[in-house]
């Protein structure tokens, strides 16, 4: 509740003539710190919704809104077609496995195909980085970004630093430690670019192999010790290891990553302050510990939920004011 | 520069005020279902204040919640900016209760027709009454209000303007012409 009281007293329109200003949300390196903080004061409001007996608004009713899916999601894609239709919107869901896109129909002609029948947002997620920005030049509807390769997730990043604030009542100064695949993460990416600008301390922490190089210009400290990480910490984010990237070779085995960077309940122990965050899915037993995963400072749970409420600020926030 | 006219004095709203505390609970044998909801962001002052005097005069807690309308506005989209969304709080079951809803200014109606749709999104209450400040005219959509605090005839191109102290720092109510 404090900080909710404080982020009152100091909301940022009524004391500056800050307007949210954007058409698309193609990641947190385009948005201000105001941008940032406004999605976050306004996600509190929106979060109330879900605890209301019929939770659903009328706001987004005149708007169609298509999830444009080229990579697997399920988290990601429930919580925005679940985000559209709390707001009353109207949804259609792509997934490329069973589509057009199997025929060989190339991204520029799938959307505006779509597109012409007259629809105003796209979710996109797609493996290419860059994908969502392209699209923002083949049509004129909204564009969020669902995660494009390895460049950016900014609703991700939105509901981790949601989820943070709703724990500690801060970002200024808060230390969260990243821990696992650096190099081929987009929550990274863009979490890292979201926490510096709001003030965060940031410590990345995971093999050698997984460590993209010269990290440190992004404003960030790296670790390759998990101790080292974790007595610093106020929030560890464990990233998921993608089994599938594992032929690679990055690391010799599961068991040696969990033996290393993998939070244990010992872990907990030793260090009685830290809360765990996870994107998931949860590999159990490679990032986290089983026990962990189900402990009571793990937030993962209420990271899932704020995304929600994340989601639903930012389309309302996109769907824009004058009708053109 | 525009001209600006003094409607209420502070001791014109603090007598209104702890009229409508009276008025309020009235009509109720029963105030164990009785609420107040204050619409963002003057009503909610409002609403506080005759809480505090119905507390005054019969010694009576009556539950108070805050309501935003931003989500069932059907007016946003003519302008160019969303605006922003604020915090609605109804800390108590709405089913089977008589409220009274509080805002300052009834002018065309529209936001009082967007709260009702709100409200109903809570769970159904037994009964609700309107209460304003300032009725203006000029409305829009077939609805009027039980309670009021003044009803003042007025030119479009003018604008009321309540001032309260928790949020300005004075207590009046104006009347000016918009200056656009």
């Amino acid at each position: 509740m404090n900080w909710m009281v404080k982020m009152r007293s100091t909301s940022l329109n009524e004391m500056t003539n800050y307007s949210f200003n954007h058409r698309h949300l193609l990641g947190l390196a385009d948005y201000s710190t105001a941008d940032i903080l406004h999605i976050l004061d306004q996600t509190r409001n929106f979060r109330e919704i879900l605890n209301r007996p019929v939770p659903k608004v009328p706001t987004l009713r005149d708007k169609t809104i298509v999830n444009l899916f080229y990579e697997n999601s399920t988290r990601t894609r429930i919580s925005f077609e679940l985000a559209q239709r709390r707001m009353g919107a109207d949804v259609v869901n792509f997934a490329a496995g069973n589509s057009s896109a199997k025929k060989g129909e190339s991204l520029k002609d799938t959307i505006q195909n779509i597109e012409s029948m007259k629809i105003d947002m796209v979710v996109v997620r797609h493996e290419s980085p860059g994908a969502a920005h392209f699209l923002t030049q083949c049509v004129d509807a909204a564009i969020i970004n669902a995660g494009d390769g390895a460049h950016e997730h900014p609703t991700q990043a939105l509901l981790d630093m949601y989820s943070m604030m709703e724990r500690y009542g801060r970002l200024e100064g808060l230390k969260v430690a990243i821990i696992g695949d650096i190099l081929h993460s987009r929550v990274v990416r863009s979490n890292i670019i979201g926490l510096r600008k709001v003030g965060a301390n940031v410590l990345v922490c995971g093999p050698k192999t997984m460590m993209p190089p010269f990290v440190e210009s992004l404003g960030v400290d790296v670790t390759y010790d998990l101790d080292e990480a974790l007595s610093w910490c106020d929030v560890a984010m464990a990233l998921r290891i993608q089994l599938e990237r594992q032929e690679g070779g990055l690391f010799p085995s599961l068991r040696e990553y969990h033996e290393r960077f993998g939070i244990k309940m010992s872990h907990l122990e030793k260090y009685p302050d830290f809360v765990i965050m996870h994107p998931g899915p949860i590999n159990r037993g490679v990032e986290l510990q089983s026990e962990v995963a189900d402990h009571e400072r793990a937030i993962i749970l209420d990271q899932v939920t704020n995304g929600l409420a994340v989601r639903m600020a930012v389309l309302y926030l996109l769907s824009g004011g004058m009708r053109v | 520069m525009a001209s600006k006219q003094l409607l209420l004095t502070a001791s014109d709203l603090d007598r209104t005020f702890r009229r409508f505390a009276h008025q309020f609970i009235e009509p109720y044998d029963d105030l164990s279902r009785f609420a107040i909801i204050g619409m963002q962001t003057r009503g909610v002052h409002i609403a506080k204040r005759v809480q505090h005097y119905i507390k005054e005069s019969i010694g009576h807690d009556v539950p108070l919640g805050v309501l935003d309308v931003t989500f069932y506005r059907d007016d946003f989209r003519t302008k160019m900016k969303m605006p922003d969304v604020k915090v609605t709080e109804i800390p108590f079951d709405l089913f089977g209760m008589d409220v009274v809803l509080v805002d300052d200014v009834l002018y065309t109606g529209r936001t009082v027709r967007a709260a009702l749709d709100a409200m109903m999104s809570f769970g159904r209450p037994r009964s609700i009454r309107f209460c304003c400040l300032v009725d203006r005219g000029h409305r829009e959509l077939p609805i009027s209000a039980d309670v009021v605090g003044v009803t003042v005839p007025t030119h479009q191109s003018e604008e009321v303007r309540v001032y309260l102290n928790e949020l300005d720092g004075e207590d009046a109510v104006y009347i000016v012409e918009r200056n656009d």
